[in-house]
């Protein structure tokens, strides 16, 4: 297999309603991803494209209607789709195609406009469930991970306030990323907890908004960036993915076994054998303020049940020994689903490369992780990134 | 790189750019209509909710007890063997407490809602569905519930032939 | 390998009905913006140029598909286009009978990429792959801005 590096990443800014196209945000992200790498489009071997239900746009087969904007045209192109998963997933399949020999630079563009769902993006997630056992309930989307978050809050004794620590750091990160959407620098525990219940015990400060935009990396084999003399890279070291049982209510909804299969499958191929030890700051998943929680027990990060005491700690904090999140997170910045990918990989990139700005870790990172979570509620993905 | 970017992209709307139609805009409410089959095994399970019944397929092979039921065993990968009936009391699992109706409105009477395991299934093995007979308050996981049914004349083969579940009462097993 | 046990009496399965309803505004975007409105308030069609791959294109866009430089520069799309090719809808959307018989139309302009599919104002008889047509808009006052400002198009008067 041939050594990835990512070169180059662009986003749009994260709002609840954007002007442009699907396609037009799609062409923003990716032309200045190729800027940032100083690529021009003939440079492009292959496309991945990533983006989530076709509902929420409201467009049926998204991907071969944003090709043109994602510079697809005339180019090995492919629409993958793993959920929420999409995040970080498209990247994984941007790096088998250079991995595997096919492309020397494979362009991955992720998108999702949720404003053109109305009144909300939340009638078509209704879609999303089983149509027989669960759509004769007249569920809401937000109720699946209510009960996931009261099992695990109940399971290990977890109150409230250790949860809604999350909310307040990654609003708090995200002051520093100039394309976010609910950054807050004077945010409060208690803001969190007096914000309108929505699903006990999902509050409206504990889960992410919708969000428009579009966000693109730039991936090269390790020959064409010695060739190119380029210098702003950060090498993919591991990969890994997992699904769990389709049935959600035989589900574990208190650890994510999908997302410990799919670190240690990462974590075995980057050479990683003490996680807690060898990864310097982690950019997992975050839609919701509890799942941040979730997932770095997942990654292996922190003991089953004790990510919250990290939290409170101030371990996880952007000058702290296990930075999470630095970007602000979907909570912060927003969450035009599969267009995270801006804060997941393109966070890596832009910390272990020191072009965060404000964002940046005050200490010298080299090894960070990512990691997003998706289809309903089942599946993980995990890249490693090495400086 | 984050400095060196002076205007990030995309040109942000507000409610009123879009709903008053502002800036220029397309709507269209499409309406598809489909026709599910249930196929083997859901077949069967509607058709005992109807009569009052839960039925869940076991494996042979992982000898687990599996519902709602399913004709094949996706840890074994292969055909599961037979037909047989649970019980409709259970254990609250998780639950929720939804100020949230299916389009994100907001509503002042809660929706109690959560999953289920049921007796006689596998560990674990259940169903999402509402409660009833209990306030927000009361209800806790691990509660120990059963199943109240709609009069059977009311049933249709669905899940909602059981109305919700309500607390197991004292002495009831 | 096949399921151990099959219902053979085919009534005995069950269908479960519903359907997938949605609300929808789609914005025109940056592109389409310019487009709308030059339709709406002007009647007339603009194209996006990129200079340095020579190309208009209709519908507008803020990239060049070619070069993937952003385009700035609007320009009129000639007055009058060409049937690309036709088809004769019998049938209306929902499979309901469309009496009389609908034509549509891929028209392209000359030196301009892409082109615009809508109903050609012909009868099936008069209509053909060729023919020089000009668009027909509505009333001013009737036009919102989308695709439906347009009637459609009529046989250019300079070709009979």
């Amino acid at each position: 297999m041939r050594k990835v590096g990512v070169i180059g990443a662009g986003m749009t800014i994260f709002r609840r309603r954007l002007q442009e196209t699907g396609k037009e945000m799609c062409f923003e992200a990716t032309r200045m991803a190729l800027d940032s790498a100083g690529l021009s489009i003939g440079d492009v071997d292959m496309v991945v494209n990533g983006t989530a239900p076709d509902a929420f746009d409201g467009v049926h087969m998204k991907g071969e209607y944003l090709l043109d904007g994602c510079g697809g045209y005339r180019k090995p192109y492919t629409r993958v789709f793993t959920g929420g998963g999409t995040g970080v997933f498209s990247t994984i399949a941007g790096w088998w195609h250079v991995a595997s020999g096919l492309a020397d630079v494979v362009l991955v563009v992720n998108e999702e406009k949720m404003s053109s769902c109305q009144p909300h993006p939340q009638s078509v997630f209704a879609h999303i469930w089983d149509p027989i056992l669960d759509r004769p309930l007249k569920p809401n989307l937000v109720w699946i991970f209510a009960m996931e978050m009261n099992r695990y809050m109940t399971v290990y004794g977890i109150k409230k306030e250790d949860i809604a620590r999350v909310a307040v750091k990654n609003k708090r990160n995200a002051v520093g990323h100039p394309c976010a959407q609910l950054a807050d620098a004077n945010i409060t525990v208690d803001d969190v907890l007096k914000s309108e219940v929505m699903a006990w015990p999902v509050q409206r400060l504990d889960i992410s908004p919708p969000s428009d935009g579009a966000s693109a990396v730039v991936l090269a084999s390790d020959d064409f960036i010695r060739r190119r003399r380029i210098k702003d890279r950060a090498w993919i070291s591991g990969v890994g993915w997992c699904i769990d049982s389709t049935m959600w209510t035989d589900r574990d909804l208190v650890f994510p076994e999908y997302v410990a299969r799919a670190a240690k499958m990462a974590y075995g191929m980057a050479k990683v054998r003490d996680p807690r030890r060898e990864i310097d700051f982690a950019e997992p998943y975050d839609p919701f303020d509890y799942k941040e929680l979730h997932h770095l027990e997942g990654l292996l990060l922190a003991k089953k049940g004790e990510a919250p005491t990290l939290t409170r700690e101030g371990v996880t904090q952007r000058d702290g020994d296990l930075p999470v999140c630095p970007s602000g997170g979907l909570m912060g910045v927003g969450n035009p689903i599969a267009a995270t990918m801006g804060m997941k990989i393109g966070e890596l990139f832009w910390q272990l490369t020191g072009q965060a700005g404000k964002r940046q870790i005050p200490h010298e990172v080299r090894t960070g992780v990512s990691q997003a979570w998706g289809d309903l509620m089942q599946y993980g993905c995990v890249v490693v990134m090495r400086a | 790189m984050t400095a060196r970017v002076a205007k990030w992209p995309g040109v942000e709307l507000s409610a009123a750019d879009l709903l008053e139609g502002k800036v220029t805009q397309t709507r269209f409410r499409p309406d598809a209509k489909y026709a599910w089959s249930a196929g083997e095994a859901i077949s069967r399970f509607l058709e005992e909710l109807q009569a009052g019944r839960l039925i869940a397929r076991t494996c042979h092979r992982c000898e687990r007890i599996l519902f709602p039921p399913r004709m094949f065993c996706e840890e074994c990968f292969r055909p599961t063997d037979a037909w047989t009936y649970i019980r409709d009391t259970g254990t609250i699992e998780t639950y929720s407490v939804s100020y949230l109706d299916t389009d994100a409105k907001r509503i002042s009477e809660p929706i109690l809602v959560g999953v289920v395991s049921l007796d006689g299934a596998s560990p674990k093995m259940g169903m999402m569905h509402y409660f009833g007979e209990m306030t927000k308050d009361e209800i806790r996981i691990g509660m120990r519930v059963r199943a109240v049914w709609r009069p059977a004349e009311e049933r249709k083969g669905s899940v909602l032939d059981i109305r919700y579940f309500r607390p197991l009462r004292e002495g009831e097993r | 390998m096949t399921f151990l046990e099959r219902t053979t009496d085919a009534r005995r399965y069950r269908a479960w009905e519903g359907n997938m309803e949605a609300d929808y505004i789609y914005t025109s975007g940056l592109a389409g913006q310019r487009f709308f409105v030059a339709l709406r308030d002007e009647g007339r069609l603009l194209a996006a140029r990129c200079t340095a791959c020579g190309l208009d294109y209709l519908p507008p866009r803020i990239f060049c598909e070619e070069c993937f430089a952003e385009l700035t520069e609007f320009v009129p799309v000639p007055p009058e286009g060409q049937v690309a090719s036709l088809t004769v809808a019998h049938q209306d959307r929902t499979g309901a009978l469309a009496s009389p018989p609908q034509v549509w139309a891929f028209v392209t302009f000359k030196g301009v990429r892409g082109g615009l599919l809508h109903r050609l104002l012909a009868t099936p008889d008069a209509a053909r792959p060729g023919m020089r047509v000009h668009i027909r808009v509505r009333p001013r006052e009737a036009r919102t801005g989308t695709i439906a400002d347009i009637e459609g198009f009529e046989p250019a008067r300079s070709t009979k």
